[in-house]
């Protein structure tokens, strides 16, 4: 069976300051919504747990990142010195493991490093080309002065004229439909 | 140290703000994505990015004379084999630490003041990187073979030396250099989003919008956002203090009076963020003034900084101090005899030179007049920069022109190559800076909104 599209995407209300924003946020995880997001020109406290955000996984992610790191490094200065290129120098010890530190050492920070912004990028789904958000004209303050709270219309409990009475009522400066 | 920078009594906070007030949103994006889109490209800019080019091009023609005749173009020769070459790579990576200092471990510091001048320390780190990275590929002799640093599996069977510094220098720099750049684009993608929704004009919202991503601040996004913006901060922390670590162990490895010593690590990452905090100041002292930001890097940073230099620039005091000392306590005759051809032998009068700019001259910071005179502090910062390259260079020349047997001896003169390939990266430093000034925000757009009071969220709704 065809699956049905809704032609919109959600319901945006913009308010003037970060406070408004997270009430009305608050206010609406309390009535039920769950699919939701909102836009803000810089971080704000407490908001993305505010719309029900938990789990962040970017701490694990670096730390695997960083063991992977870890073991490559040392595994690289082991397996050239000891198994594939041993020099005999004196008949001092091949596993000569202090002098493998810096190397192991900044291959940890490397790997941690690079999986910590390619994993951002990927997690957070960047880059990507196409966001119905950009759709309202306004929605280029988000990056200026102007906070913005999103029901989308996948939401459950989603339903036009009563999800925009609701938002109406955090008395928002404007309200807009987000096309597709 | 840097809990000390923020000792302030409530009334002086208010006369140095780290943003003036007044300011809004609004007006913060406004001023600073202008110098960007629509401000026009000035005669200055324009004037002073020809000549920086011209150096530029000074750099590019040594490098091919020296591609074609090798490095005897330069002044370097047994006894004396690390000329200019090490002097400017130490010189110039040493300079790229401050920004890193000031973006990674002041942010771990919740120094707030760190916002306004983060972002061109942190351009400053890569164009520093960049000079540095040039000079021990070059000394390579044959540069075309430069990838034989790099561990790959290769027809003759050969691996590089782990247990060699020269290989831990390697992996640090290039660790460096990704780290670095990586941080500074993180940091750039949500003013890129910023500037792609101001952009006047259809190519650079194009270009702008590439380098953006899709940033559309979503408050999911901006979580993570933050968490990885700490963890980098968390990770480039210990990395910029082993980058100045395994630079030193390049010298402090090998068994050379002057150069074997413990006091190298703690006394070379010292020496870093001196040279960088100095070159901090030589930039922004400008920059603040041609284009109009004295609103946001404020008499508070400069006087700031201005301590951050005093503090390091003792602190490498006590590395001389320490230096000297130990040549006498170790009752070696070389190492001795070191530390007096450095102070009287035919060198001494850069070694005198060095201890003026370095210990001498940063003691008037103790003014408090001298921290508040833009002036005092720009000649003062500007006199630590040549106090700092003459540290590099009394370090590698001094110490390897007289070592162990007197008929070994010998002079180390730099030749007009050196010199035009010195000045040359300077010219590909200031010319990068210039660039980076007309294309990308210089003051990080998004984290000085958060400056302002209005950012707070003001009651908690239960």
């Amino acid at each position: 069976m065809e699956q049905v599209v809704p032609p919109i995407y959600g319901i945006m209300a913009e308010y003037e300051n970060p406070t408004d924003l997270v009430e009305a946020a608050q206010r609406a995880y309390k009535e039920g919504y769950r699919r939701m997001d909102a836009y803000t020109p810089f971080p704000v406290e407490g908001l993305a747990e505010s719309i029900g955000f938990k789990k962040n996984h970017m701490p694990l992610i670096v730390l695997m990142g960083g063991i992977i790191g870890l073991i490559s490094g040392y595994g690289l200065a082991y397996w050239v010195s000891v198994i594939a290129y041993p020099l005999n120098i004196g008949g001092r010890p091949l596993h000569s493991w202090p002098a493998f530190i810096p190397v192991t050492f900044e291959m940890t920070i490397l790997l941690a490093a690079l999986f910590a912004v390619l994993g951002l990028l990927a997690i957070n789904g960047l880059p990507q080309p196409y966001h119905p958000v950009f759709n309202v004209p306004r929605f280029a303050l988000a990056s200026k002065d102007r906070f913005f709270l999103l029901i989308e219309a996948r939401d459950p409990k989603f339903d036009i004229d009563a999800t925009r009475r609701f938002m109406e009522r955090s008395q928002p400066r404007e309200i807009s439909v987000v096309e597709r | 140290m840097a809990d000390n920078i923020n000792e302030q009594t409530p009334q002086e906070v208010s006369f140095n703000p780290v943003i003036q007030p007044g300011h809004t949103f609004g007006s913060i994006t406004e001023k600073i994505s202008s110098i960007v889109l629509t401000r026009s490209t000035g005669r200055g800019w324009i004037f002073g990015f020809a000549i920086a080019f011209l150096f530029t091009m000074g750099l590019m023609y040594a490098m091919t004379y020296l591609l074609i005749k090798g490095v005897g173009i330069w002044g370097v020769n047994i006894p004396v084999g690390w000329g200019f070459a090490i002097i400017n790579f130490v010189w110039w990576i040493g300079i790229g630490h401050a920004g890193t200092l000031i973006s990674a471990i002041l942010l771990l510091f919740r120094q707030s003041w760190r916002t306004s001048i983060n972002r061109f320390a942190e351009a400053m780190t890569l164009f520093a990187v960049a000079c540095a990275g040039i000079f021990p590929v070059i000394h390579t002799g044959r540069p075309w073979l430069a990838y034989w640093l790099t561990p790959y599996p290769n027809t003759m069977n050969l691996w590089p030396q782990f247990r060699s510094p020269l290989v831990w220098d390697v992996f640090a720099v290039s660790t460096y250099a990704t780290v670095s750049a990586m941080f500074w684009f993180v940091g750039l993608i949500p003013d890129m989003a910023t500037l792609r929704d101001r952009a006047t004009t259809r190519p650079s919202r194009i270009i702008y919008g590439l380098l953006a991503m899709g940033w559309r601040g979503s408050a999911i996004h901006w979580h993570r956002y933050e968490t990885t913006y700490l963890l980098l901060a968390g990770l480039a922390t210990p990395l910029v203090l082993s980058v100045h670590t395994v630079v030193s162990f390049d010298f402090s490895i090998g068994i050379v009076p002057g150069w074997h010593a413990t006091i190298f690590p703690p006394y070379f990452v010292a020496g870093a963020i001196y040279a960088g905090f100095a070159m901090v100041l030589t930039l922004a002292i400008p920059i603040r003034k041609f284009y109009g930001l004295e609103d946001f890097i404020t008499m508070r940073h400069l006087r700031n900084m201005a301590k951050i230099l005093l503090a390091t620039g003792l602190i490498v005091g006590y590395g001389y101090m320490m230096e000297a000392f130990s040549a006498w306590y170790s009752n070696n005759p070389y190492e001795r005899y070191m530390i007096l051809n450095r102070m009287t032998g035919p060198y001494a009068f850069w070694y005198w030179l060095l201890i003026t700019c370095n210990i001498v001259t940063p003691q008037l910071l103790w003014i408090r007049k001298l921290r508040g005179s833009v002036a005092a502090l720009f000649s003062i910062a500007m006199v630590v920069n040549l106090g700092m390259w003459l540290e590099r260079f009394i370090i590698v020349v001094t110490s390897l022109h007289r070592d162990f047997l007197p008929s070994s001896w010998g002079m180390y003169y730099p030749t007009k190559w050196d010199f035009m390939t010195f000045f040359g990266t300077i010219g590909l430093f200031v010319a990068l800076l210039f660039l980076f000034l007309r294309f990308l925000p210089v003051i990080s757009i998004f984290e000085m909104r958060t400056l302002l009071p209005e950012a707070e969220v003001k009651e908690e709704v239960g």
